[in-house]
């Protein structure tokens, strides 16, 4: 191996390492304030990237009529709760986030399908379209069991994700698609060819990982979240309420997941499945941060890319393989070295 | 009216029921149109929608089951249709594992069936299994004869790291080593992989005369986009699992130039007009892309077409010998595909031996090449 090539893989492994990183903080994010193990979290790749590029190809993509069903869902639920309690002011509330909104977002997506020239207005409807699935999901599936044991959450994870996977084969169809790239420009440094595309996943990343520092340690809401995190039980009796932490937490994971999703659709082929197996990735790099540290996870997910970047070169059938067996000898490591902690002693 | 002449009625209705079809053949299907095959499975189940309501001029029956490209899910589906439904003949899957298995239980269960992927069993277990898809080698055959023409010396592959890209490399090599032609590199991918920087680098450290991608689809074009990205100027060769619309929509203007075997069906327009298939072919493509949007034509609604023209043909043979849902039936469709003589189809003309169960020859196989984003046939 000349130093070149150590070079170009090296390259390859932060692009990727740098979408495993995000997807790594999603899964901490959401699994330290809600327990749930979010398997799906790779879904919102793959329908931010498909609806990136349906929309490119001038055709409103099927998420949107699943955003109008899945918020008409949650209207029902919440209108019906609030209608029992008697709080039938809350019902408009309700209808507007819930009905209005996504309407809002269909007719947005209409119009960026009749402008396949603007890409910064696509990008942005994506974002629109898929982050609310975050909250909904939550609303739908999770909130109502948030007291089982994380087997139980687990399952429903799993369900959630064939639910998507297969949603998503019928919007999408079973071949992949790609979006076109923002720019051209690419910038020679010695042997490298680094992409502006290249140079925006990690730009991204970069800023994402900021700025969820600065939501933790400076603001309300995420010191709401980190409350949760530590102590749900102690985090309620001060007055945080456990949906609520829930559902931001899955609304930022919805949001990651969607920008990973735009960032990558212009330098790979995305399948209506590939988003899964991004995530798990994303998942081994949690895993080395024991699912709860972020700085970890992301350095985690950064070995991740390296690890397959370099064994893509030299043993490449072998490469999933190397990849995934690394979480054998880390969680050996880690149940040595942790104390374990019954749930219910919490 | 009282119960018990209530179910005298139905008991009688039934009894009808089973006398009108009595002459009805039963065809099982096994597809997968959802999992990892989805895009392949689509397509060939798609075909079955254009089937008329009659096999061979005797009404017929299909039962499609799902198996989702999981080989399990296609023995289970495979072992129904037999046991339960008791069909005349079995036709499916779409990856090779699932399609083994089925082609398997067809020759435990002594009945028929019309293979509509490549199977990996050796020619004696084939007894009971016909195999419409042009084998493997028979395309690759024809990439490599194009590079003997080239000057081509060495060649790179690149390919699935699955059955498919094992399949492609065997027929790949069967065909090189012979003609002096070296193949230096193995590198292998998954399709849903976000990169292939690390087997695109191996490849061109490499530097062959030629590169061969053994992927599928819209799966083909990551590692063609990479080494086109990377500089790499030789000639491309991709298989006939790559040759579709969608590959040239995700690969654009780096693709073109790219050069891959397929049935004669994709190019129907561009065959001389003495080609029997060239009939065929043209009017199942105008049919299928009527019904399913212009340029949606592919090999794999060829195969299910193909398997129904074979059956087609040896209906009325072994309709001559038995009655349908019976052993003797079945065993009579087997001896009439066997003997099948100049059969067109979509995809080439088939004529089977008791040694040959596919019965296909080089006329079931063209060169195509991308120009001008849309697949011609090379002259």
């Amino acid at each position: 191996m000349t130093i070149d090539i150590a070079l170009w893989l090296t390259q390859d492994a932060v692009t990727n390492g740098a979408v495993y990183a995000l997807l790594a903080l999603a899964l901490v994010l959401v699994y330290t304030v809600t327990r749930v193990i979010f398997v799906p979290q790779g879904e919102f790749i793959s329908f931010a990237a498909l609806s990136l590029a349906t929309l490119q190809a001038g055709k409103v993509p099927g998420t949107v009529y699943l955003l109008i069903a899945g918020g008409a869902l949650v209207a029902l639920l919440d209108g019906a709760a609030a209608f029992r309690s008697g709080h039938l002011r809350r019902l408009f509330g309700i209808g507007l986030l819930n009905i209005g909104l996504p309407a809002l977002v269909a007719a947005a997506a209409w119009f960026a399908a009749q402008r396949p020239d603007n890409l910064w207005l696509q990008m942005l409807v994506t974002l629109a379209i898929v982050t609310p699935f975050g909250p909904i999901i939550y609303r739908l599936a999770f909130q109502p069991l948030a007291e089982m044991s994380v087997l139980v959450l687990l399952i429903v994870a799993v369900a959630v994700h064939y639910l998507l996977t297969g949603l998503g084969l019928v919007f999408f169809g079973g071949e992949g698609l790609r979006s076109s790239p923002w720019s051209d420009f690419s910038l020679h440094v010695g042997v490298l060819n680094i992409t502006a595309q290249s140079l925006w996943v990690i730009f991204s990343s970069f800023v994402l990982i900021f700025a969820l520092w600065l939501l933790f340690e400076r603001t309300l809401y995420g010191k709401a979240l980190r409350a949760t995190a530590i102590n749900r039980v102690g985090a309620r009796l001060v007055g945080i309420s456990a949906a609520f932490a829930g559902s931001l937490s899955f609304t930022l994971a919805a949001l990651i997941g969607a920008i990973a999703g735009i960032l990558i659709s212009p330098i790979t082929t995305i399948y209506y499945d590939t988003g899964f197996l991004i995530s798990l990735k994303g998942f081994v790099g949690a895993i080395i941060g024991g699912m709860v540290s972020y700085p970890l996870a992301a350095a985690g997910a950064l070995l991740v890319g390296f690890l397959e970047s370099f064994s893509s070169f030299w043993w490449s059938a072998f490469k999933e393989s190397i990849v995934f067996t690394l979480i054998i000898p880390v969680l050996l490591w880690r149940s040595l070295t942790t104390r374990h902690i019954e749930e219910d002693d919490e | 009216m009282s119960r018990r002449s209530f179910l005298l009625a139905s008991a009688l209705l039934a009894s009808l029921a089973c006398a009108a079809s009595a002459q009805e053949v039963t065809v099982g299907v096994t597809l997968g149109a959802t999992g990892p095959g989805a895009s392949l499975g689509i397509h060939y189940k798609n075909a079955f929608q254009l089937f008329p309501k009659t096999l061979g001029g005797h009404p017929v029956k299909y039962i499609i089951l799902e198996d989702a490209t999981d080989p399990a899910n296609a023995a289970k589906n495979a072992r129904k249709l037999i046991a339960e439904d008791k069909v005349d003949v079995i036709m499916g899957s779409v990856s090779v594992p699932s399609t083994t298995q089925v082609a398997q239980i067809a020759t435990e269960a002594k009945t028929p069936m019309i293979a509509l992927s490549p199977v990996a069993l050796p020619p004696d277990k084939l007894e009971w299994t016909f195999v419409v898809p042009q084998p493997v080698p028979l395309m690759m055959s024809a990439v490599v004869e194009h590079m003997k023409t080239k000057g081509v010396k060495t060649v790179g592959y690149v390919g699935f790291s699955d059955s498919w890209g094992d399949l492609v490399l065997k027929a790949l090599e069967q065909h090189a080593n012979p003609a002096g032609i070296k193949v230096v590199t193995n590198e292998r991918y998954a399709r849903a992989d976000t990169s292939v920087t690390g087997q695109v680098i191996k490849v061109l450290a490499a530097n062959p005369d030629a590169v061969v991608v053994g992927g599928s689809g819209t799966g083909g074009a990551l590692p063609h986009l990479g080494l086109v990205e990377r500089g790499y100027k030789k000639q491309i060769y991709h298989n006939h699992g790559t040759v579709n619309r969608e590959f040239i929509k995700v690969g654009s203007k780096a693709v073109e130039g790219a050069i891959a075997p397929t049935g004669p069906l994709i190019v129907p327009e561009e065959l001389p007009a003495d080609n029997p298939i060239k009939k065929v072919a043209g009017e199942f493509i105008q049919r299928y892309e009527q019904t399913f949007g212009a340029g949606s034509r592919n090999a794999f609604a060829g195969y299910s077409y193909d398997g129904f023209l074979l059956l087609n043909a040896a209906v009325p043979g072994a309709m001559a010998k038995a009655k349908p849902g019976t052993p003797e039936f079945r065993s009579a469709l087997r001896d009439a595909i066997e003997s099948a003589k100049n059969v067109v189809g979509a995809h080439g003309i088939y004529n089977m031996t008791a040694k040959d169960h596919t019965g296909l020859d080089n006329r079931a196989r063209v060169l195509v090449q991308v120009k001008d984003g849309a697949w011609r046939l090379m002259k």
